[in-house]
C-alpha cells in the first residue's frame, strides 16, 4: 500500500512507462518498416503480381479468341494464294505489339491459354494483355522455318514457368483468327544469351534452307536468374481450321473460355 | 512513432486494434495499386531473349 502510494507520488510517474520518442528511436521504427517493405515488395513481385497478372493475360486470350470466334476479326486471308489442301494458313505479318494468337499448352495447365504479341520487347512481354512476344525476325506461325517466342519465367506472368515440365510428345497450339496450330514438343536445350542460332530457320544450322515448320519457346534460366537461357522447340504436326471446329484435346478449354 | 500512434487513436484496446487493422489494410492496398507498380517501373526486367 504504502509502495504503489510511494511510486504515485514519486515525480514523473504520472504517466507511467512512457517515454519520450528519440532520435534513435524513430530511425530504428522507420528502418524496421524500411525493411518489412522491402519483403512485401518481393513477395508482391514474384507472386502475387504474378498470379494478378497470369489471370490478365489468361482473360484477354479468352477475349480474343471470343473475338475470332465470333467472325468480329475477319480471318486475314493469306494473300490471294489459297493454300494447298491440308497445309496451314499463314497469317501476314502483324504490326509490332499487335496481339495475333494465343498459346496453349495443356502441359502446363488445363487452363493453360496466353496471348501473343509482335516483338520482344519489355511492353509486350511485360503485357497485362500479352505475355509472350514473337521474334520478329523469324517466320509466323504455320509457315515453313521457325515461329520463335519468348516469355517470362518468373514474374510478369511467368508464362514460361513450367516450360521444363514438357514432354517429348506433348501438344503445343498455337490458335488464331484462322484456326489452331498443333506443334509437338520435341527437345529442350540451354544456351548462353547471345545463343542467337537457335532463332534461325533450321534452329543451330545457321543458314540451312529449312523445310520443316519449327517453333521455339525461349525463356530465363534458371529459375529467378538470367544467366542462361532455356529454348525448348516443337515439331509442326497438324493443322486445325476454325471453321472444322478446335482439336479434341483443348476443345474444353476453348468452349468454356469462348 | 508507433507507440505515438498507438496513443493517439481513441477508444478501448479492441477498437484501437480495429483501427490499426483498417489502417494496416490500407497501406498495404495502397501499396499494391500505386506504389509498388510505380517503383516496379525503375527495375530491369529479367532478359527471356536470346540477341544482345
Amino acid at each position: 500500500m504504502t509502495d504503489s502510494v510511494a511510486r504515485a507520488t514519486a515525480p514523473g510517474a504520472l504517466r507511467p512507462r512512457r517515454r519520450r520518442a528519440t532520435v534513435t528511436g524513430v530511425l530504428g521504427e522507420l528502418l524496421i518498416t524500411a525493411g518489412v517493405l522491402v519483403f512485401l515488395f518481393v513477395g508482391w513481385q514474384v507472386w502475387l503480381n504474378d498470379i494478378v497478372v497470369a489471370a490478365e493475360q489468361t482473360r484477354a486470350a479468352a477475349e480474343l479468341a471470343q473475338q475470332w470466334e465470333s467472325g468480329a476479326e475477319a480471318p486475314a486471308e493469306a494473300d490471294a494464294e489459297p493454300p494447298a489442301a491440308g497445309a496451314p494458313v499463314v497469317l501476314p505479318e502483324p504490326d509490332p505489339g499487335a496481339t495475333f494468337a494465343n498459346l496453349i499448352v495443356p502441359r502446363l495447365g488445363a487452363e493453360y491459354r496466353r496471348p501473343i504479341a509482335e516483338g520482344t520487347g519489355h511492353s509486350v512481354l511485360s503485357d497485362r494483355a500479352a505475355g509472350v512476344g514473337h521474334y520478329v525476325e523469324t517466320q509466323m506461325p504455320g509457315a515453313v522455318g521457325n515461329f520463335a517466342i519468348a516469355a517470362h519465367r518468373t514474374t510478369y506472368g511467368a508464362p514460361f514457368h513450367d516450360v521444363e515440365n514438357l514432354v517429348v510428345g506433348d501438344s503445343i497450339y498455337v490458335e488464331t483468327a484462322d484456326g489452331w496450330y498443333r506443334y509437338v514438343y520435341r527437345s529442350t536445350e540451354y544456351v548462353r544469351p547471345a545463343g542467337v542460332g537457335v532463332l534461325a530457320p533450321v534452329p543451330q544450322a545457321g543458314d540451312v534452307a529449312s523445310t520443316d515448320r519449327i517453333i521455339t519457346l525461349t525463356s530465363c534460366h534458371p529459375l529467378f536468374s538470367a544467366a542462361e537461357r532455356i529454348i525448348s522447340y516443337g515439331v509442326f504436326d497438324t493443322w486445325y481450321p476454325r471453321a472444322d471446329g478446335p482439336p479434341a484435346e483443348i476443345a474444353a478449354l476453348v468452349q468454356t473460355g469462348a | 512513432m508507433y507507440a505515438a500512434l498507438w496513443r493517439a487513436l481513441p477508444g478501448p484496446v479492441w477498437a484501437r486494434l480495429l483501427l490499426c487493422l483498417v489502417l494496416v489494410a490500407a497501406v498495404l492496398f495502397a501499396l499494391v495499386t500505386w506504389v509498388f507498380p510505380f517503383v516496379d517501373s525503375f527495375f530491369t526486367p529479367q532478359e527471356v531473349t536470346v540477341g544482345q
